[in-house]
């Protein structure tokens, strides 16, 4: 019975993870400029990893690859707003015109 | 030399080493905790160990602020995943001000706007954080300033 559940939990979480990793990807294209689909990227990095990770985790068992798995997560966590903010600050001294409205005093 | 900080460190590397090695044997060991010593000492040689390499005050409240940060991340996902399937996305960019003191504290901050989709820190100088959101909604979030008072609180904790 908690072997069949674990299995459907970490099922749902890998459909969960395949969804905001299709929509982010859908993102990435639709979206109109650099600022905004980085965004879209942010969602690739949190909520698919995880949910992906989740589920890997779920159907690995106890043991010491669980713990590797958990770490994978984490570090994914510390370097991508890394990555994001690089690419937006690039963007902005570059000259990028974000698409939009600006409101109030900006740097 | 043995403060706080440097056995806190030794102790965080022992153990990610520990998990990545997997053999136990005595030979193996030792050679861990010579590297992670040799580790150490290099850090502290060359002054890498202060509170920005290391904040060990957040410590105590890390755990409730990492978990009230996975609920945000969780929210702004399915907000994030709405606008790009609804196609109603309205970019703004606006300036914050961050009532953090220290530069962990900012860092913090920063990289918590930019870790929740939606929202980016796209320049930071001094205390005034240029932020790029998806729509207005994800905008008044950050205006709201919630995160910046629970990283205020992260900060205050020792």
């Amino acid at each position: 019975m908690l072997d069949v559940s674990i299995e459907i939990i970490s099922i749902i979480s890998f459909i969960l993870g395949a969804f905001f990793i299709l929509t982010g990807s859908i993102g990435l294209i639709r979206l109109p400029d650099v600022f905004s689909r980085i965004h879209a990227a942010g969602m690739i990095d949190t909520a698919g990893a995880s949910f992906i990770i989740l589920g890997m985790i779920l159907q690995s068992g106890f043991s010491l690859i669980t713990a590797k798995l958990v770490f994978i997560g984490i570090f994914i966590f510390f370097t991508s707003p890394i990555t994001g903010h690089v690419t937006a600050n690039l963007a902005r001294k570059k000259g990028v015109i974000p698409v939009g409205k600006t409101k109030g005093k900006t740097l | 030399m043995i403060n706080a900080k440097s056995v806190t460190l030794f102790i965080v590397l022992f153990g990610f080493w520990l998990l990545m090695s997997g053999y136990y044997t005595p030979l193996i060991l030792s050679l861990g905790v010579i590297s992670c010593i040799l580790c150490v000492y290099l850090t502290i040689k060359g002054k890498f160990l202060d509170n920005e390499t290391l904040p060990i005050y957040f410590f105590p409240r890390l755990i409730q602020y990492t978990l009230w940060l996975i609920k945000e991340i969780l929210k702004s996902n399915i907000q994030t995943a709405k606008v790009i399937i609804m196609k109603s996305e309205e970019p703004e960019l606006f300036s914050v001000k961050a009532s953090q003191k220290t530069n962990e504290g900012k860092v913090t901050y920063a990289n918590s706007i930019t870790l929740t989709p939606g929202t980016v820190t796209t320049q930071i100088k001094n205390d005034i954080f240029e932020v790029h959101a998806l729509t207005k909604d994800f905008g008044d979030d950050v205006r709201s300033s919630d995160m910046d008072k629970m990283v205020t609180w992260l900060e205050k904790s020792k």
